[in-house]
C-alpha cells in the first residue's frame, strides 16, 4: 500500500502547461526527492499536494483518503517553505505552536482576552506548550524559543521551520528547497540532519530540490522532473547508473555525462571508441539517429598514440586538478567533439595540455537514447579491436 | 630613533586627518546653514514666540503688552467656547479617524483580493485626496442642501425625512465627519495597499498549511500583524489630520450653528486673526501643540515596542 | 507493495475542474458590490459637480437628482465663474506660490540632508533634534508670531508672506535624509576622486540618484500647498494674491445667493488642475504617497 499517491496531476497557468500528468507513489516512511531544473514545476506540484494550488486534473490520495478537493488545513500535510515563511512577529515557540493552536483550539479559545475564559483552554494551551518544548528539544533549539525570526541566523530559522512542520505529526511532509538559503557548509551538514529526523519521524516525505547531489545523497528514491514531466522515479543508484532518459542522464552527475550523436549500424549495432552494443529492439532500422552517453569515470585515457592500439585518438585540451581526482577534457580528432574523463591522480598525473591520447569506453557503461530521448535497451558485445568501426 | 619616526609619522597622519575632518565639518555646516537658519527663523523662534505670547495680553493693533502670567490659561478653563471646541474636535476625531482607518483597510483588502478593476477602484477612492478640499466642500454643501440637495431628494424618494445636514446643531458635526472620512480614506487606502503588497505570499501559504482555515484566521495570523507598522503610521496621521480639521468648518459652517461645529483650529483662527487677541490665541495654540506632542510621543512609544520585524 | 513503476498502474481519469479565477462566486459578487458602492460614494460629488455645473438656476431647484441637464447651461455658468472672479489669476497665483515653495524647499533641504547623511559634523545631532521637533509643528502653531512679524514688516498681502514660512520643509529634509543614507558611500567617494566639489557631488551624483525621492516630495509638497487654506486666509486679504482655495472662498462670499450652477463651475475649474495631474501621473502620485508615508 502506498502512503501517498499522485495520479496524473495536470496544471496550466494560462496557456502554459506546467505539469503534464505527474504520477507518483510513496511507500510509508519513504523519502522521495523531487529534483529538476529551476522553473520545471516542482514547487507547483508541491503546492498542489499541500492544497495551496488546485490541479486542473488528477487525484491525490493520502493513506486511503482522497484529498484532492480538501482545504490545506484539512489535509494533515506539513510543509517547509523555501523562505521558511516564519511569522516575523511571533517568537520561535509561538511559531511552532501555531499549527497546534489552529487544530486544538476553537476560534473563540484562540481570541485574546476572551480565549482564556473558555472552558478547557488552559489545559490545551499547556499541552501545546509541552509539545512545543519537546519538539524544540528534539531539534536542539530550546535556547531559541523566545527569539523572533529577525534575531536568528539562517540555519536557526530553518530548524524552527522544521519544528513548526513536524510538531503536529503530519501524514505527509513536504519540503521546498529548505536548504537553498544556507551557506555551503551548513547545507551539507543539514542534509544529514534532515535525513536523520525523517528516519526518526517515519513520515513519508517529498523533498524538492534543484541540486542533484542533494537529491541523490538524501533520498530513498529520486524523481527527476524536467519540463513538467516526470522522466524517472527510482533509487539514486538506478537514476545514476541506469538513466531512463537522456535528460535524466544529463541532469544527474558531476561532471556532466558525455553525450554524442551517432546512428545505428546494420544489425542494430551502436558503437563508440571500442565499446559496442547491440540494440534489443530489432525494429530500429540502421541509419536511425541515436544519442550515446557515457559517464566521465568510465572513460579510459591512455597517453601516447602508437598505432594499432584500440581506442579513439585525441588530444588533451585542458586538465583540471581537483585533489582526489583529475578531470581531463580531450578533443577527438576524428569527430571533432570534446569528451570529459574523470581520472585518478595515478591515471591522469602525466597528462597535460596537448598530450596525444587514446580513449576507451567500457561497453557495459554505454547508454543509447532514441531520438525522443528515451533510453533504448542494448546489450554490450565483448570488446574486439574494432575501433575503426566508430568512425563510420 | 625608530620610535621617534614612528611617532612623528603618526602625529602627521593624525594632523592631516583632523584637517580633513575639519574641512568636511566646515563643508557640512555651509551646506546645512540655510536650512538651519530657516529652521530657527520659521519654526524654533515662532514656537518660542507663541509660548511667550501666551503669557501676555498682546492684542494686534495695540502697541504695548504686559505679562499676565497664567491668566490666559485660567481663562481657557472657564471659556465655554474653548470647551465646546475641544469637545467637538474630540468627537470629530473619534469618528473620522477610526472610520477612515477601517474603511481604508477594508477596501484595501477587498481591492487586493479582487482581480478586476484594481486601478479603477484605487483611482476612485484616491481622487478626493488630490482634490481641493475647499472646492469639494462646496460640492458637499450642495449635496447636503436641506431642500434642493440630492441627498435629501434621494431620501425623499424613499419616503424618509432628510435632516438639515449642515444647518442643524444636532447633525452638523456628523455631516462634517462624513466629508472628513470621504476626504481621507484614499490616502490611508494607498498606504494599506502598499503594506498588503509587501506581505510575502509564502506567509499566507504557511498559514493555510498550519491550519488557518478561515479568512479571519489568516487575517489575524498574517495580515494584521504584518500591517502593524503601516497601521500605526496611518492611525497617527489620521488622528493628527482630524485634530487639524479647519477647511470644511471655515468654508461651510464658520463654527455654527451656535458653535456646534466650533473646532480647535477654527477657535484659534477666530481669536487670533479675527478678534486679534493674540495672547489668548497663543495659549490656545500651546494647548493644540501639546496635543500633537502627546500624540507623537504615543506613536514613538508604540513604534519602539514593534521592533524586531524581519 | 512499493510501486517502482514510473506510471501508476491504474491511471486516474483526468478530472477537469473549473478554474476558480474567472468564476463569480457569491463571495466575489458581494466583494464587487461593496467596492462599487464605495466607488459611488467617493465619486458622487464629482458626478454632481459636473452635472450641476451645466444646469440653469431653475433646473437646480426643481430636479437635482437627474444627472443630465435638460438645458445645457455650461457656457453661462462657466462665464459667470470666469467673470466674477479672476480664475486665471487664482490658478496663476497657485502655480507661482506652489512653484516657489517647492523650489526653495528642495534647494534648501537637499544640501542639508546630504550633509547630515554623508558628512560628519558637530551640529548634526542638534539638527536632527530640531528636525524631529519640526516634524510635529504645523503652520497652525507658528502662524500667530509669524503673522505679527509679517505685519510689523509690512509684507502681508504679498508672495513673500505666502511663500516664506514654507521655504523650510523639515519633512523634506527627513525624507531626503532617509533616502540619501541608503545611497552607497562609494558613489560619493568615487565622485570626489573624480575631482567634484561637494556641490558638484550633490548636483551631479546625489540628485540624479535621488530622483524618485524628489518626485515623491514634489507631489507631496504641491498637493499640500495647493490645498492649504489656513495660511493664505491669514496673510492675504487682497484678491490679487489669493490662491485657489482662498479665491473660491471669496467667490462664495461674492455669490451670496444659491447660484450653485456658477459655484459648481468655479469649483470644477479650480479642482481640475490637480485632479488632471493626478489622473495623468497616477502611478507617480501613488508611489509618492507611499514613499512619503512609509518613510515619514
Ligand atoms: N501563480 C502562477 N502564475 C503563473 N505562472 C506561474 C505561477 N506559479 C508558477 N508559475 C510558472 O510555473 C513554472 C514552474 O514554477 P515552479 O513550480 O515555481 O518551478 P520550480 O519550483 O520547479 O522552480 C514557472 O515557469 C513559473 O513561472
Ligand atoms: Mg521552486
Amino acid at each position: 500500500m502506498s502512503a501517498l499517491s499522485l495520479r496524473n496531476i495536470e496544471k496550466s497557468f494560462g496557456a502554459n502547461q506546467i505539469l503534464k500528468g505527474i504520477s507518483l507513489d510513496a511507500a510509508p516512511g519513504e523519502f522521495i526527492a523531487l529534483v529538476g531544473p529551476s522553473g520545471c514545476g516542482k514547487s507547483t506540484l508541491l503546492r498542489i499536494l499541500a492544497g495551496l494550488e488546485s490541479a486542473d486534473a488528477g487525484e491525490i490520495v493520502v493513506g486511503d483518503t482522497v484529498i484532492t478537493d480538501m482545504q490545506p488545513a484539512d489535509r494533515n500535510v506539513a510543509m517547509v517553505f523555501q523562505s521558511y515563511a516564519l511569522y516575523p512577529h511571533l517568537t520561535a515557540s509561538e511559531n511552532i505552536a501555531v499549527p497546534l493552536a489552529m487544530r486544538r483550539l476553537s476560534t473563540l479559545q484562540r481570541l485574546p482576552l476572551v480565549g482564556p475564559l473558555m472552558p478547557g483552554q488552559r489545559k490545551a494551551v499547556s499541552e501545546i506548550g509541552r509539545d512545543v518544548r519537546e519538539m524544540a528539544a528534539a531539534l536542539k533549539i530550546d535556547h531559541l524559543l523566545d527569539r523572533k525570526p529577525g534575531q536568528m541566523s539562517g540555519g536557526q530559522r530553518q530548524r524552527v521551520a522544521l519544528a513548526r512542520a513536524m510538531v503536529r505529526r503530519p501524514a505527509v511532509f513536504l519540503m521546498d528547497e529548505p536548504l537553498s538559503n544556507l551557506d555551503a557548509n551548513l547545507r551539507v551538514h543539514a542534509r544529514g540532519e534532515i535525513v536523520e529526523l525523517h528516519r526518526r519521524a517515519g513520515v513519508p516525505t517529498v523533498y524538492v530540490t534543484h541540486d542533484q547531489a542533494e537529491a541523490l545523497s538524501m533520498a530513498d528514491r529520486v524523481a527527476v522532473m524536467i519540463g513538467g514531466e516526470m522522466l524517472q522515479l527510482a533509487a539514486p543508484q538506478v537514476i545514476y547508473d541506469d538513466p531512463a532518459h537522456v535528460e535524466v542522464a544529463k541532469f544527474v552527475g558531476q561532471p556532466r555525462i558525455n553525450i554524442l550523436n551517432s546512428h545505428v549500424m546494420s544489425g542494430g549495432i551502436v558503437a563508440f571508441a571500442g565499446a559496442i552494443c547491440e540494440l534489443k529492439d530489432k525494429n530500429i532500422t540502421s541509419g536511425s539517429p541515436v544519442t550515446i552517453g557515457f559517464r566521465p569515470e568510465f572513460v579510459k585515457v591512455i597517453a601516447g598514440d602508437e598505432a594499432g592500439e584500440s581506442g579513439l585518438r585525441g588530444r588533451v585540451e585542458r586538465v583540471e586538478f581537483l585533489g582526489s581526482e583529475i578531470i581531463a577534457y580531450c578533443r577527438l580528432d576524428a569527430i571533432g567533439a570534446t569528451v570529459v574523463a574523470k581520472l585518478t591522480p595515478a591515471e591522469g598525473g602525466k597528462l597535460s595540455s596537448s598530450t596525444p591520447v587514446r580513449l576507451d569506453v567500457a561497453a557495459d557503461h554505454l547508454f543509447v537514447f532514441g531520438a525522443d530521448g528515451r533510453r533504448l535497451a542494448a546489450d554490450p558485445i565483448l570488446q574486439t579491436n574494432t575501433a575503426e568501426l566508430a568512425h563510420g | 630613533m625608530a620610535d621617534i619616526t614612528a611617532a612623528s609619522i603618526h602625529a602627521a597622519k593624525a594632523k592631516s586627518r583632523s584637517t580633513a575632518e575639519r574641512h568636511e565639518a566646515r563643508n557640512a555646516l555651509i551646506l546645512s546653514a540655510p536650512a538651519l537658519i530657516l529652521l530657527l527663523l520659521f519654526i524654533v523662534l515662532p514656537v518660542a514666540g507663541v509660548v511667550f505670547l501666551s503669557f501676555t495680553d498682546f492684542e494686534l493693533g495695540y502697541s504695548g503688552f504686559k505679562f499676565v502670567g497664567m491668566d490666559n490659561y485660567t481663562e481657557l478653563l472657564t471659556d465655554r467656547t474653548f470647551r465646546q471646541s475641544l469637545w467637538n474636535t474630540t468627537v470629530y476625531t473619534a469618528i473620522v479617524a477610526p472610520v477612515s482607518i477601517f474603511m481604508a483597510l477594508g477596501f484595501a483588502m477587498l481591492i487586493e483580493a479582487e482581480g478586476i478593476g484594481r486601478s479603477f477602484f484605487r483611482t476612485a477612492y484616491f481622487l478626493p485626496v488630490a482634490s481641493l478640499l475647499v472646492a469639494m466642500a462646496t460640492v458637499w454643501q450642495y449635496l447636503f442642501h436641506p431642500t434642493i440637495g440630492p441627498v435629501n431628494q434621494f431620501l425623499a424618494l424613499l419616503g424618509l425625512p432628510g435632516p438639515n445636514w449642515l444647518g442643524s446643531a444636532g447633525t452638523v458635526l456628523y455631516s462634517l465627519s462624513i466629508i472628513g472620512v470621504w476626504q481621507s480614506v484614499g490616502f490611508n487606502l494607498v498606504l494599506f495597499l502598499a503594506g498588503l503588497t509587501a506581505i510575502p505570499r509564502e506567509l499566507y501559504s504557511a498559514a493555510e498549511v498550519d491550519g488557518a482555515k478561515s479568512a479571519f484566521d489568516r487575517f489575524r495570523l498574517v495580515t494584521w500583524p504584518m500591517l502593524g507598522p503601516t497601521t500605526l503610521f496611518v492611525t497617527t496621521i489620521s488622528i493628527i489630520n482630524a485634530v487639524k480639521v479647519f477647511e470644511t468648518v471655515k468654508t461651510l459652517t464658520e463654527g455654527g450653528p451656535n458653535k456646534s461645529s466650533e473646532v480647535l483650529l477654527f477657535t484659534i483662527y477666530q481669536e487670533g486673526f479675527v478678534y486679534l487677541r493674540v495672547g489668548y490665541a497663543s495659549a490656545l495654540t500651546v494647548v493644540f501643540l501639546a496635543i500633537l506632542v502627546v500624540l507623537t510621543f504615543i506613536q514613538y512609544r508604540v513604534q519602539d515596542k514593534q521592533v524586531h520585524y524581519a | 507493495m512499493t510501486s517502482t513503476t514510473l506510471n501508476s498502474a491504474v491511471p486516474a481519469k483526468p478530472v477537469k475542474r473549473r478554474s476558480a479565477a474567472n468564476s463569480f462566486t457569491t463571495g466575489r459578487i458581494i466583494r464587487l458590490a461593496i467596492l462599487i458602492i464605495g466607488a459611488i460614494f467617493f465619486l458622487a460629488p464629482y458626478i454632481f459637480m459636473l452635472s450641476t455645473a451645466g444646469k440653469g438656476q431653475s433646473e437646480i431647484f426643481t430636479s437635482s437628482l437627474s444627472l443630465i441637464p435638460q438645458h445645457f447651461a455650461y457656457i453661462e455658468n462657466f462665464a459667470k465663474a470666469f467673470t466674477r472672479v479672476s480664475m486665471g489669476g487664482l490658478l496663476l497665483n497657485g502655480v507661482i506660490v506652489c512653484g516657489l515653495i517647492l523650489v526653495f524647499q528642495v534647494v534648501v533641504a537637499i544640501p542639508c540632508a546630504y550633509a547630515m547623511a554623508k558628512l560628519s559634523f558637530g551640529a548634526a545631532r542638534l539638527m536632527m533634534a530640531l528636525i524631529m521637533l519640526g516634524l510635529l509643528v504645523p503652520i497652525h502653531a507658528t502662524a500667530l508670531p509669524l503673522y505679527v512679524a509679517f505685519d510689523k514688516l509690512s509684507v502681508l498681502n504679498s508672495y513673500v508672506s505666502l511663500v516664506a514660512p514654507f521655504t523650510i520643509s523639515v519633512f523634506g529634509i527627513f525624507l531626503f535624509l532617509q533616502f540619501f543614507r541608503a545611497l552607497p558611500n562609494d558613489l560619493i567617494h568615487a565622485a570626489r576622486l573624480d575631482g567634484m566639489s561637494e556641490i558638484g557631488v550633490i548636483v551631479r551624483v546625489i540628485v540624479p540618484n535621488a530622483w524618485p525621492a524628489v518626485t515623491a516630495f514634489a507631489i507631496f509638497s504641491v498637493v499640500a500647498h495647493w490645498n492649504d487654506l489656513y495660511w493664505p486666509l491669514i496673510v492675504v486679504t487682497n484678491q490679487a494674491y489669493a490662491t485657489p482655495p482662498l479665491g473660491l472662498l471669496f467667490f462664495r462670499a461674492a455669490e451670496a445667493g444659491d447660484d450653485y450652477g456658477a459655484l459648481m463651475a468655479a469649483t470644477f475649474i479650480i479642482t481640475l488642475p490637480l485632479v488632471a495631474a493626478f489622473l495623468l501621473a497616477q502611478k507617480r502620485f501613488v508611489e509618492g504617497i507611499t514613499m512619503t508615508g512609509l518613510k515619514g
